[in-house]
């Protein structure tokens, strides 16, 4: 058993003889956890009041192509979501996360399905990791009975108890104190789990943010709050709209971490030392630095109000996918035809996914009236 | 001066014989009650919380001053010594951030019970009110639930001026997904308190300060742990025969033959219907504004479905259409008062024939 160690990692790898061990086709799982991978963080963690975990993390093969796949279908998903819309079988609001990838899947990488996530309106690719299906995802978007919320939610509401996913908000900053509130329903009985609460660099100025956030910094909450900063509050930049866009600072008495949020070993890293944290010491902020390539939402071109340079710029040295990509070709833990089948399944699985979808009927008209009660009093 | 008003009738031409004699004083209830005991409302409160909080662990308080303060009127106290401070919890001046942290719990399984000091504080939360526990049931399908309940004083109290006096139940009322309560007396109080607190669903309990000092009556039954008040049935006080007259809350102490409604949403039009069907008249009293208000509401649902039983036409009483003002004379001109109520009635009564009435 090799180790190789990367000092940044995307560098070639060691012209030695061990290296030929490691290549192996994905399919064969054999050393796959064995083998140790050391990787960094493309850049250190800077802390505020707190000493930032370290930047070294070791993962697996099995890791590494999990984190390809993963975020492979969730990037499909996102940019079929846009077809899909364009061919107004998606209607209202759909707003896309491709780009942020990395933030849902180190997360989940880094967490139990105990733990709890909420998010705000950006949600399909924390369903995904949660547990949820393409088709659910799918079926939703389009309005119809198979869809995770039966219809009658929509791309902001999905949702998956089960999955420990408590949505899917559309009020912008409201799903942070009920974020608390779930890490206060876990301290309460007393379970060593946590709650992750997303929310975005518009949000991050909300004062109910604050309100919750002393609250639970009072009470000791296990409550990880992860501003996804990706730099606009729909078409506003971040030092339009705050006058300290340190968002991992805002917290003042809490303290927080900045993160580079495209790449996944820095966010499951954070994430990690955060859990960990909390459970011991209250509430944490992480500023996850992330990007969008999508506008706000489907009705946004994205491009009054940043350049089309920067989204492209982003997209060459910075895309979570093709982070991994690299990492994985120089570890020669798959080829670059697997990996491009591996895409090409994704695809797949995709296309596949929306087709079931658009089978599934639009749910009943009893279903206007169902729900809206658990206990109805036989109200009209 | 509050209370339960009663006035004597027969002086200066009212003779109308709907009108009867209102009851002159309270002690005339004592003859009737099988258990001789009285309660206040606050008491009432106080034990219906102790109990549920007793025997189901998931149940908890939250507000400011809930706990260490006993509650800023006393509705929590002993709470705090009884369940500590994880199970009544005080919080920061900060309702955004608290009634979004009960709901989040709820979505959870816990069993929050949220104390606004008064209703009027719950507009900074009305956010999560609505948008995070009325909708949520609905919008997830079926998924997350919501058992919170949203509870404290509502309506005017006495010379607290425009901003801490006005009467929210209309503004919750509207709302699917929300389930609205307004006990008057303490059987009232403890059995829609416990429904409340064990239904499933997001509920809006709006008391009323000036009650809270006020005895009842409690029978036994009304006294055992396991009492529980359906929602959504009102309570006939007593059955009138010439006029009906609705009121929630307070008002219902300022008529005698009057439904209690008891239950704002879902409203028990039923009994309301069934009432109007055998009187032909109907008078709804509230404190709050009229416009929009619940009288609006009732007297439509009655429009629309026993029009033909009625004999005159259906009658709001409400609040002024004014911000509530200090001087203890405008005040008491801005609520409703028991002339007012009676006057309505009488309208009712006297118009017998239709106003459309053409050649």
């Amino acid at each position: 058993m090799s180790l190789i160690h990367r000092s940044s990692g995307l560098l070639k790898p060691l012209a030695a003889g061990p290296a030929s061990l490691l290549r192996r086709p994905f399919s064969s799982a054999t050393d796959d956890d064995a083998t140790k991978i050391t990787v960094e963080t493309s850049v250190p963690f800077t802390g505020h009041r707190i000493d930032p975990p370290s930047r070294t993390i070791d993962t697996t093969p099995k890791e590494l192509m999990t984190f390809f796949v993963d975020m492979a279908r969730m990037r499909r998903m996102e940019i079929a979501a846009d077809s899909l819309y364009k061919s107004k079988l998606i209607r209202g609001f759909c707003h896309l996360y491709d780009g942020q990838e990395a933030v849902a899947v180190g997360m989940e990488a880094a967490i139990t399905r105990k733990d709890c996530i909420i998010t705000a309106y950006r949600d399909h690719c924390i369903f995904l990791g949660r547990g949820g299906t393409l088709l659910e995802a799918f079926a939703e978007l389009m309005g119809r009975k198979a869809g995770c919320s039966k219809g009658k939610g929509g791309s902001m509401h999905f949702y998956k108890k089960d999955g420990g996913f408590y949505g899917g908000h559309g009020i912008v900053g409201a799903q942070v104190p009920l974020g608390c509130g779930l890490a206060f329903a876990q301290k309460y009985s007393k379970e060593d789990h946590v709650t992750f609460a997303l929310y975005g660099d518009g949000a991050a100025n909300q004062g109910q943010l604050f309100e919750a956030l002393n609250m639970a910094a009072l009470w000791d909450l296990p409550a990880i709050l992860v501003c996804e900063n990706n730099h606009y509050g729909m078409g506003t930049a971040e030092w339009r709209a705050a006058k300290s866009p340190a968002y991992y600072k805002r917290g003042d008495y809490v303290p927080g971490l900045k993160v580079d949020g495209m790449d996944v070993f820095a966010v499951k890293q954070a994430c990690k030392f955060a859990k960990e944290h909390v459970l011991k010491n209250g509430p944490i902020i992480l500023e996850m630095d992330t990007y969008r390539y999508h506008g706000h939402s489907m009705s946004d071109p994205g491009s009054t109000y940043r350049t089309r340079d920067e989204i492209s710029g982003v997209r060459q040295e910075r895309d979570p996918i093709e982070r991994i990509r690299k990492l994985i070709l120089s570890h020669d833990i798959a080829s670059e035809k697997e990996l491009k089948d591996i895409e090409k399944k994704a695809r797949k699985e995709v296309d596949e996914a929306i087709a079931q979808a658009k089978e599934s009927p639009m749910p009943e008209p009893s279903e206007l009236f169902t729900n809206v009660y658990v206990k109805d009093h036989g109200v009209e | 001066m509050w209370g339960i008003i009663r006035q004597k009738v027969g002086t200066g031409g009212i003779s109308a014989p709907s009108m009867e004699r209102i009851r002159p004083a309270v002690s005339a209830w004592r003859c009737y009650s099988s258990s001789g005991k009285e309660m206040t409302v606050r008491d009432a409160l106080n034990s219906a919380l102790d109990e549920e909080m007793s025997a189901d662990p998931k149940v908890y308080v939250m507000g400011e001053e809930v706990g260490e303060y006993q509650g800023a009127y006393k509705i929590t106290k002993g709470l705090l010594d009884k369940y500590g401070p994880e199970r009544v919890v005080d919080t920061p001046i900060t309702e955004a951030g608290f009634a979004g942290i009960g709901v989040g719990s709820a979505y959870y399984g816990l069993r929050p019970v949220i104390e606004f000091m008064t209703f009027n504080f719950s507009m900074q939360a009305i956010d999560h009110i609505i948008n995070s526990a009325a909708k949520s049931n609905y919008m997830s399908a079926g998924q997350i639930n919501v058992p919170i309940v949203f509870r404290g004083p509502n309506g005017a109290a006495a010379g607290v001026g425009a901003q801490h006096s006005q009467c929210f139940a209309a503004w919750y009322a509207s709302c699917p997904g929300l389930k609205v309560l307004a006990p008057y007396s303490s059987e009232d109080a403890r059995g829609l308190l416990k429904a409340a607190i064990r239904d499933p669903d997001p509920v809006v309990f709006l008391e009323n300060e000036l009650l809270y000092g006020e005895s009842f009556p409690v029978s036994a039954e009304v006294l055992d742990s396991s009492f529980c008040l359906p929602i959504g049935k009102a309570k006939i006080e007593r059955e009138g025969k010439d006029v009906t007259i609705t009121a929630f809350s307070k008002m219902v102490g300022y008529a005698l033959k009057v439904i209690n409604l008891r239950s704002i949403r879902p409203l028990d039009r039923a009994t309301i219907n069934a009432s109007v069907r055998k009187t032909n008249r109907l008078v709804t009293v509230e404190e709050g504004f009229a416009q929009h208000g619940v009288g609006a509401e009732i007297c439509t649902s009655v429009i629309e479905d026993s029009f033909g039983y009625l004999d005159a036409p259906v009658e709001r009483i409400s609040g002024a259409d004014v911000p509530t003002p200090y001087a203890a004379n405008l005040e008491r001109m801005a609520f409703p008062q028991i002339e007012d109520i009676v006057r309505a009635a009488q309208r009712a009564c006297f118009r017998s024939v239709p106003m459309a009435a053409a050649a």
